[in-house]
């Protein structure tokens, strides 16, 4: 637990220093991830205790949301005078990017090597 | 009130230990209702404990500024829970890579069109500079999401807003729009969920099939770094 925060907040460190010195337009906390996923890829497997930590804050990931969802308090205003523009944005440009994304992904599956895995009898 | 509660109250209302308690406190109940009502979509806990807290400042009279000075040590998590998704990231990277192809081009399209189509609609209606740029990443985990939006010029406290609506919206008509559009490949309604709408997303993808959830996980994670490196690169060829 102790070694591997300790691990999660190295890579967060040497991403933030790497984003930084070589001032790449890409949040420390990203290039830390990536990081972390060459280690994984040249080490060919997730240690148990990593998996472990990680698994426990991802699972209450969106408490860690809450904070900075607070800060809808300081922009009501923002909120209430454009109230149609953000919420028909919200809305359309969610729709599209599911539906857009699943069907581009579907298409292109069915040509490629994996058609005959697809369970499509049986969906929702 | 008397002096010596006052003082009591004027001490709490400062400290770090009132907003943290709070949050905790609030995010609890939120699961609890979110769990006693059956875990519908639209009773999201990050939603309701949002609510209960911005209620329970305006009721007490403490501002947000303050309260964040506590809730700060909730909120720095999310740079190793960022660091943390290579992790997830890693185990569907072994078990997916025969479908690299059409998951890249799916995941392009889907990003890009989740970004743009937020700005234009925004900018059509007559949205502010500050707003479009806010709601950009929103279709991000929302610590890479505030990371972007700090960087390109919006604002990541009103981006957090958006990324939590997004996910909410998506875990509410999500089932409805795929039917529409009759995909019916669980890997593709997963991963159309997880690249739209990240965490939300992806819990809702898990709940109806693992396979789906799998690959939410994974167009969460992927669309994230794709994000991060696209946005600000686009932000610095059309706005400066």
């Amino acid at each position: 637990m102790l070694g591997t925060l300790t691990l999660l907040l190295s890579c967060q460190l040497a991403g933030e220093l790497t984003a930084r010195l070589l001032h790449l337009p890409v949040p420390g906390p990203v290039i830390g991830m990536v990081l972390l996923f060459v280690g994984l890829l040249v080490r060919g497997g997730v240690p148990e205790p990593l998996q472990e930590t990680a698994g426990g804050i991802l699972r209450h990931l969106s408490l860690l949301f809450v904070p900075a969802g607070v800060g809808v308090m300081a922009h009501l205003n923002r909120l209430e005078a454009e109230a149609l523009p953000i919420a028909v944005a919200l809305l359309g440009s969610t729709l599209i990017g599911v539906a857009l994304t699943a069907w581009v992904m579907s298409v292109l599956s069915r040509r490629g090597p994996d058609a005959e895995s697809r369970d499509a009898e049986d969906a929702p | 009130m008397s002096p010596d509660f006052h003082e009591i109250w004027v001490y709490l209302s400062a400290s770090p230990l009132a907003g943290l308690t709070l949050t905790l406190a609030a995010y609890q109940a939120g699961m609890w209702v979110f769990e006693r009502f059956g875990r519908r979509p639209a009773l999201n806990p990050v939603m309701i404990a949002v609510l209960l807290i911005a209620a329970t400042l305006m009721v007490a009279g403490i501002d947000y500024r303050t309260y964040f000075d506590g809730a700060q040590f909730v909120h720095f998590l999310l740079g190793p829970a960022t660091v943390a998704l290579a992790v997830p990231l890693y185990r569907q990277f072994q078990q997916v890579r025969r479908s690299a192809v059409a998951l890249l081009v799916a995941l392009l399209t889907g990003s890009a069109a989740s970004a743009l189509s937020a700005v234009a609609i925004a900018w059509a209606l007559g949205a502010s500079e500050r707003t479009m740029l806010s709601l950009a990443p929103k279709s991000v985990t929302s610590p890479i999401a505030m990371g972007v939006s700090e960087q390109i010029g919006g604002l990541p406290s009103l981006t957090a807003v958006f990324v939590i609506l997004t996910g909410i919206i998506a875990a509410s008509f999500g089932t409805w729009v795929l039917n529409l559009v009759r995909v019916t490949d669980w890997r593709a309604r997963g991963f159309g969920l997880g690249v739209a709408a990240h965490g939300i997303g992806t819990a809702r993808a898990l709940q109806v099939n693992e396979v789906a959830g799998a690959f939410a996980g994974l167009g969460m994670g992927l669309n994230g770094l794709v994000t991060a490196i696209l946005l600000p690169v686009l932000y610095r060829l059309f706005f400066t």
